[in-house]
């Protein structure tokens, strides 16, 4: 089977996973992290250097920050079918008692989360600090973040983004998830960001787009291309064009599902656009 | 009666800037954070010996804080350091979800705290700050009363695992405790044993104890003074069984009455042994531009006021 037949297969399960959490406890958002998906599987099964047990100091292992929290059921479904914890533990997503929380955090001690996120806008500031750690530390391994488009209104970002770019993080690969969508509504009617590429070069990043962001051979040949541009003196943007809730034909293109569970109908219909490849949880 | 004197006044903030200094020589892990006052914070010595593990941020606090953060995560131990208003209630969201909720070893230092830094008035004074960071889950508060002490905390901190909040002000202070007194996070300090009154207090206060203590003495009234210098986790040891021989309690600090020191030890007294006490600090006030000594004199944070709230509640036993 070739590689990426496999990582479609991956793919197309870590969707029936994230579309099954939400539903179950009829809470979470599927929009962002069906959007998402290849983007979390291209990091974790293909293109991150990484150690087979959870330490989180992550000294010698590539490093992965999803800033924007909420779409916890793809950054799940991502580390249990990695590895970090049983695949069955998805079951729990949201309930009591759970190391599933809603939005992903370190306190219940889950493997592979080293920070919690949800409260938007932090994320990129908590990357850029482990990425001078592993500086200090000659560890020549990389920083991944995540955060979405709509997240960039918070002015965090922007404090980081300017310290990034002075002080020459250059091994930090921070990728935007450029859906257009937020909860209210399209980003450009919320808060329009203006033209995202310019406003990155103009504080000195090196901008990169991937213009198929659900498109797995495109997400993992965009980030093979940003590992290359490393170690040049200037921090990594990747705008990734995704489109809100791929895969599922009812949720795509639209804000509705940001942050809404399918009902059982409605799940019925999203799984059958995705036939079980790896067996369900 | 013990007799506390003092040769020297030094303010508190150069005891935390000799105590990174001092971590800057023995523990490598150490790395240092401001955000464009590294005059304020005193942070020089520990920036010249060691410039690959100082990161000025600039003016931008919540990225200070959450830089902060991911500098643990490969195992470096961060003191962060700007003024209290701006390390606490600028930042709090920061603190609470990349530091405090993540459970991340960063060392919060909070220099000008409470109302001393004075003529800039209450934009840049804070007087809710303890009570903001003892109400989050797992984070410790210090607030110590010296320039000795406050060099002792800030080595003690680094080698305690979990976030710290640091606190300490900008005015010269009396110098009394000893230079090789341990710190023990945690533990109050005995200061002076007496019988008829329990003073509890904080910060720069302690001091202002021992001198109301002094006075009282001379007119028969032998106060137990205590330094409590951690605020969470609080040592209930040490005020119940002092409040068990005395009876009843004040409490001082350069904070608002509503949040601080004193709502801890009523908490503490109320379910475990009520016993009559006063609040010497501010009554839900900003603050204002002035001197410290004249803003200690109108807010009532001074021995004077310690020795009238002790005549005040020896009629309530």
């Amino acid at each position: 089977m070739s590689e990426i037949k496999q990582l479609e297969d991956f793919i197309i399960q870590v969707r029936r996973d994230i579309l099954r959490q939400v539903h179950k406890v009829n809470s979470g958002h599927p929009g962002g992290s069906l959007g998402c998906t290849e983007f979390m599987v291209a990091l974790y099964q293909k293109v991150m250097e990484r150690k087979e047990v959870f330490e989180m100091d992550g000294i010698g292992e590539d490093l992965f920050f999803l800033s924007n929290g909420h779409i916890s059921p793809v950054f799940y479904s991502v580390l249990a079918r990695s590895g970090y914890f049983p695949v069955e533990e998805l079951n729990t997503f949201r309930l009591i008692n759970s190391r599933l929380q809603g939005h992903p955090t370190t306190h219940e001690g889950l493997p592979g989360v080293r920070i919690a996120s949800g409260s938007l806008g932090q994320g990129l500031s908590v990357a850029i600090g482990a990425a001078l750690s592993k500086k200090l530390n000659n560890d020549a391994h990389l920083i991944y973040s995540l955060h979405g488009d709509g997240e960039l209104q918070e002015g965090q970002n922007w404090e980081a983004i300017m310290y990034a770019a002075g002080n020459k993080v250059d091994n930090i690969i921070a990728t935007v998830d450029l859906n257009g969508q937020q909860i209210d509504g399209a980003t450009k009617d919320v808060l329009p960001m203006g033209d995202l590429r310019k406003k990155f070069e103009a504080f000195g990043w090196e901008v990169m787009e991937i213009a198929e962001g659900n498109n797995i051979k495109k997400v993992v040949d965009g980030l093979e291309h940003a590992k290359s541009l490393t170690g040049k003196g200037k921090p990594i943007c990747i705008l990734l064009h995704t489109v809100m809730g791929h895969g599922v034909d009812f949720m795509m293109h639209t804000h509705a599902w940001h942050g809404k569970a399918p009902n059982d109908d409605q799940l019925a219909n999203a799984l059958s656009q995705n036939p079980e490849t790896l067996g369900d949880y | 009666m013990k007799n506390y004197t003092y040769t020297e006044k030094k303010d508190t903030r150069s005891g935390f800037g000799a105590g990174l200094a001092a971590l800057g020589r023995t523990n490598p892990d150490v790395v240092a954070l401001c955000a464009d006052l590294i005059g304020s914070l005193k942070m020089d010595e520990f920036i010249k010996d060691n410039p690959d593990r100082f990161f000025q941020v600039g003016i931008a606090e919540a990225n200070m804080m959450g830089i902060a953060a991911g500098l643990t995560i490969g195992g470096k131990i961060p003191f962060t350091g700007t003024f209290a208003n701006f390390s606490t209630g600028r930042v709090y969201d920061q603190i609470r979800q990349s530091i405090a909720y993540s459970g991340k070893n960063v060392k919060i230092c909070a220099s000008h705290a409470g109302l001393t830094l004075g003529e800039d008035g209450a934009t840049h004074q804070i007087l809710e700050d303890i009570g903001l960071m003892k109400m989050l889950p797992g984070m410790t508060v210090i607030n110590p009363c010296d320039y000795n002490q406050t060099k002792a905390a800030t080595m003690a901190i680094a080698d305690h695992d979990g976030p710290v909040y640091l606190r300490f002000g900008r005015p010269s202070v009396p110098i009394f405790t000893p230079e090789d007194q341990e710190f023990q996070i945690g533990k109050g300090i005995q200061l002076q044993e007496g019988k008829d009154v329990t003073i509890v207090a904080t910060g720069h206060l302690v001091w202002e104890a021992l001198q109301a203590a002094e006075k009282l003495f001379a007119n028969g009234i032998k106060a137990d003074v205590i330094n409590i210098h951690t605020i969470k986790p609080l040592d209930d040891e040490i005020i119940l069984r002092s409040v068990k021989k005395t009876g009843c309690i004040i409490t001082a600090e350069e904070h608002n009455v509503l949040g601080g020191l004193g709502e801890s030890v009523a908490r503490l007294l109320s379910t475990s042994y009520p016993v009559p006490q006063e609040f010497i600090g501010t009554n839900d006030t900003f603050g204002e531009s002035g001197t410290p000594a004249q803003l200690m004199e109108k807010y009532g944070l001074n021995a004077d006021a310690i020795e009238k709230a002790v005549h005040k509640i020896i009629k309530r036993k």
